[in-house]
């Protein structure tokens, strides 16, 4: 199983594939004149197209458009703001993935406020925070909840976790992101003309290849769930260059080894049991509705935002352009910032901080081949 | 950030299971895939395994793009 699992990096299988996805590049742009055109809608995506070269290889024949896939990175200003004056706080512990510690609020960092003496602590694993709680019962004990689909049903555990333990001093002060609302926002603005979307594929994981429906039925767009690996990514976006060949939309599942047709349902009982749709805001786009999910309201003694006031002032304004690398609008590069001002050593804007953020990867990967 | 390295189920507990990645062994919760068995390969996110890998599916990607390539190798060789 593994020699078969690491055929996704072999040379011999990955150089063909590239030949053959510009074969059928070649092909498009005889049938339409111009190159397709694509978006990948997870920062995790973003990141690999980079790290193997394969953006880079595919370059001159097919326009890969990095989309709002990377949690920390959509995040809104005043959101950013809110927690790290959250974490400013007395008698506090802030549990939190370690993307968000760099990420610049409007005067400070977390991990500024790490420095001054605040208790921060990075955890791979968030359920690990309960844990914290029960070890500091004299603290209160919040966790940053960030995130897609795929991380919000860990949030619920750790939910579920602190009700089985009667743990009263731990919360999640949440600010998550749906993917579908994102996608119709894109679409309904039409502010970038696209051939298709390479589709998450652990986000998928959890939501189903069945989900994306709504894209070909009523936007007439179509999508390919990708795995993460050179030959996945590859594969992925021959079907999709495939697919616009025949002019007809499609959704299509890449990755069908971990991807279901409905998505995990034992996920899926968890968010029912504890979630409900809420209003979020997005960096460069503003409050979309129903694009996030919150606790219900019986679970108010876990949810932060209900049990602590934090006051944030008008957020700071730079010339990011982090918001319009989100949308697909401009690359990183068209950034006048990027690479001067703004660099993984002093980011201005979260692109630039996050492992999964357009300006990271495009910075550590690209930036002498465009 | 999503980790594509699947990890192999070495030993199983009754929520929880202890995965072997490269060599490199840690224990993740296994709630989301009560079905888990050792020897089972699972994707992990954020310490809890979200989905197990199916073997034929894997192998019929496998297949499919080793097709794709004697495809263009034989269009490469004409």
């Amino acid at each position: 199983m593994l020699e078969m699992l690491k055929q996704s990096n072999n040379p011999e299988i990955c150089k063909p594939l590239v030949e053959a996805v510009i074969a059928k590049s070649k092909e498009f742009q005889k049938k339409f004149g111009r190159k397709p055109a694509f978006m990948e809608v997870c920062g995790s995506h973003t990141m690999s197209l980079a790290r193997t070269g394969v953006k880079q290889c595919l370059k001159e024949d097919v326009n890969l458009i990095s989309g709002p896939g990377c949690p920390v990175c959509v995040t809104d200003q005043r959101s950013i703001d809110a927690m790290v004056a959250l974490a400013e706080g007395e008698n506090r512990i802030i549990c939190t993935f370690g993307d968000m510690m760099r990420v610049p609020g409007s005067n400070k960092t977390l991990l500024d406020a790490k420095i001054a003496g605040k208790d921060i602590r990075v955890l791979y694993s968030p359920v690990d925070t309960v844990k914290v709680a029960e070890e500091n019962p004299d603290k209160e004990v919040i966790f940053l909840g960030v995130g897609f689909e795929t991380t919000i049903p860990i949030l619920t555990l750790m939910v579920g976790e602190a009700e089985k333990r009667g743990i009263k001093n731990f919360s999640i002060w949440m600010t998550t992101k749906l993917v579908e609302p994102v996608l119709r926002y894109l679409l309904d603005a039409g502010e970038v003309n696209l051939d298709g979307f390479l589709l998450p594929g652990h986000v998928s994981i959890v939501l189903g290849e069945n989900s994306y429906k709504y894209l070909e039925d009523e936007y007439n767009i179509s999508g390919v769930i990708t795995g993460f690996e050179t030959a996945e990514l590859l594969s992925g976006i021959y079907k999709l260059i495939d697919i616009a060949l025949t002019g007809r939309a499609a959704i299509e599942n890449n990755h069908p080894a971990v991807v279901s047709k409905t998505g995990n349902r034992v996920i899926h009982k968890w968010i029912d049991q504890y979630l409900t749709e809420c209003d979020e805001a997005w960096r460069g786009i503003g409050v979309i509705p129903k694009s996030g999910l919150d606790l219900k309201p019986e679970y108010d003694q876990f949810n932060a935002k209900k049990r602590f006031t934090v006051e944030i002032e008008e957020p700071r304004k730079t010339k990011c352009r982090c918001g319009e690398v989100i949308r697909g609008l401009i690359s990183p590069s068209e950034c006048q910032l990027f690479g001067k001002a703004c660099h993984p050593m002093n980011p201005i804007g979260p692109c630039m901080v996050s492992a999964e953020g357009s300006c990271a990867a495009f910075y550590q990967y690209m930036r002498e081949s465009y | 950030m999503c980790v594509g390295v699947p990890a192999k189920v070495v030993k199983k507990m009754e929520y929880s299971a202890v995965v072997d990645v490269m060599g490199s062994q840690t224990t993740v919760g296994t709630i989301f895939v009560p079905e888990v068995e050792i020897g089972n390969y699972v994707i992990v996110h954020a310490g809890q395994a979200m989905s197990i890998v199916d073997e034929t599916y894997a192998r019929q990607s496998v297949e499919e793009w080793r097709r794709l390539v004697d495809a263009r190798n034989a269009e490469t060789v004409e």
